[in-house]
């Protein structure tokens, strides 16, 4: 396998966006990401990319040029980023391409997210009944860790709080400003212990992302970032998921922990080698199960790490140094891409006031979603 | 029980004095609810779950949900939660007959059906009445 590396990275700054389609802002990210890596579009040998619910991202050929390239749709709900990104990494690898671009983007109506049971395979009476919600999920996961693991409600609290904090710093989060731990806390119950501030909003959004192999990055000169490892991952038995009438009794492994054992044997580094990482945070209660589900701290000392600081960007290991999902809200077929351009921003160390300080040289991404998968992409400078 | 309420869905418990979730046991052994459908239902036995358990993890519906929910137009919040029925599963339910505050991780439950709509019953559990 060949190595693979990142040179060139957009985003189309994520929230609402009247007037602009879901497609037309990944159009947009990949100028953006063609600019940066001083490439035209006649250069992309091969495309992967796709949203949950703006259409087919091989349309995007339209607008950026009928140059004949294969546009692989990828449509994986929330790991359609990962998914796409995995897929161009792996098409350079093997050998078959030496440019390739991973796009991912969405647009989504307010409030939560709604599903239908028979895509599911569920029976109707599961979403009649009320039972059938994407926000119950993280409240009865976190709920049962907390009584646990001892984590407290403060803890959830400062989990959205360093999302905005951090928020305010990025160029493309959609929540660009500071919200105190009290309002956090006393802002309106969405699911207990889960108030309104600590759940991301579906949103709007896109990030594109070209990939080159060695001999390329040699020839541009490009300004690069290895992409060590990526690993997609679905449920092991006895999981506890989204969407469950019943859970299994004998307790199962988790997607989160196979994707991220599988990316660090890949990358032959362990959760201690990481200096940043982003972090799946649907709600502040899922950042906390991701850091011990990806290894990097055991289960309740999370109560410690949040108290003493050391998520923060200028912490031992900085966690969604962007404001994460809670400040960017949540585009599906983006926010996995969005995790890696973060990423590679601080790697570069291009990060301005969220800037990671010490040059970072490795950085962690993960991302989760229905019905049970997660993604995992390690990056190195 | 409201026996003029219709259930929510056919098969769902059993008919009988004091009904039981019906659930399925696979040729493995394991138990599984709700009862498969289409292929998947081939060499499964439908098995009555129990009626009694123990609260695994609880949360409270805040806001209406948007379809498919097809509850009472009036939005009342209601608690929900996971109860582990041993020896067999971890069931995803409504609860009722309790505050969110009374709640507790392991605390005793039983099965009952509870009024969902002014036409339809659906099941839940309720923390177990200490005779």
């Amino acid at each position: 396998m060949r190595n693979v590396y990142i040179i060139g990275a957009g985003i189309h700054p994520f929230g609402r966006t009247e007037g602009r389609s879901g497609r037309d802002q990944g159009v947009f990210a990949v100028r953006q990401a063609m600019t940066d890596s001083g490439l035209e579009w006649s250069d992309i040998e091969c495309a992967y990319g796709g949203s949950a619910a703006a259409g087919n991202a091989d349309i995007m050929v339209n607008e950026l040029g009928l140059t004949g390239l294969p546009f692989i749709n990828v449509s994986n709900g929330c790991a359609t980023g990962g998914s796409a990104l995995a897929s161009a990494r792996n098409a350079i690898a093997a050998g078959e391409f030496d440019v390739a671009l991973a796009v991912g983007f969405d647009k989504h109506p307010r409030g939560a997210f709604n599903s239908k049971p028979a895509e599911y395979g569920l029976p109707e009476w599961y979403g009649e009944t009320g039972m059938m919600l994407t926000t119950q999920f993280f409240a009865l996961k976190i709920q049962r860790y907390m009584q646990l693991h001892g984590i407290s409600r403060t803890t959830l609290g400062r989990v959205a709080e360093k999302a905005f904090r951090n928020g305010e710093k990025a160029d493309h989060a959609w929540r660009r400003s500071q919200v105190d731990l009290d309002t956090i806390l006393n802002s309106p119950m969405v699911n207990d212990p889960l108030t309104k501030y600590m759940f991301c909003s579906p949103a709007e959004g896109a990030v594109a992302l070209i990939l080159a192999s060695e001999k390329k990055v040699k020839e541009f000169g490009s300004d690069a970032v290895k992409i060590a490892s990526v690993a997609v991952r679905t449920r092991p038995a006895g999981s506890f998921e989204v969407f469950a009438p019943a859970i299994d009794i004998d307790n199962g492994g988790k997607p989160t922990v196979l994707a991220s054992n599988a990316a660090f044997e890949a990358a032959g580094i362990g959760p201690e080698d990481i200096d940043v990482a982003q972090l799946q945070d649907t709600e502040s209660g899922a950042e906390i199960m991701h850091m011990a589900e990806n290894g990097f701290c055991k289960d309740g000392d999370q109560e410690q790490w949040l108290a003493e600081g050391r998520t923060e960007i200028n912490g031992k290991l900085p966690v969604n140094t962007d404001g994460g999902c809670l400040a960017c809200g949540e585009p599906i077929g983006a926010s996995g891409l969005r995790q890696v351009y973060e990423n590679t921003i601080q790697l570069r160390g291009r990060g301005g006031t969220r800037q990671v300080p010490g040059s970072p040289k490795t950085a962690y991404s993960h991302v989760y979603g229905a019905p049970g998968l997660s993604g995992v992409a390690i990056l190195e400078r | 029980m409201n026996q003029t309420l219709q259930p929510i869905a056919e098969d769902l418990w059993t008919n009988e004095t004091e009904p039981r979730l019906i659930g399925a046991r696979l040729p493995s052994g394991k138990v599984v609810f709700p009862m498969p459908t289409g292929d998947a239902a081939r060499d499964v036995e439908s098995y009555p779950l129990s009626r009694k358990g123990t609260l695994w993890s609880w949360t409270r519906q805040d806001f209406k949900p948007k379809e498919p929910y097809d509850g009472p137009e009036a939005f009342t919040p209601f608690l929900l939660g996971y109860v582990e029925l041993p020896g067999e599963l971890i069931v995803e339910t409504r609860i009722v007959d309790a505050k969110l505050e009374d709640l507790k991780l392991g605390m005793p439950m039983e099965f009952i059906v509870a009024p969902f709509d002014e036409r339809r019953a659906t099941y839940a559990f309720r923390p177990e009445k200490q005779s």
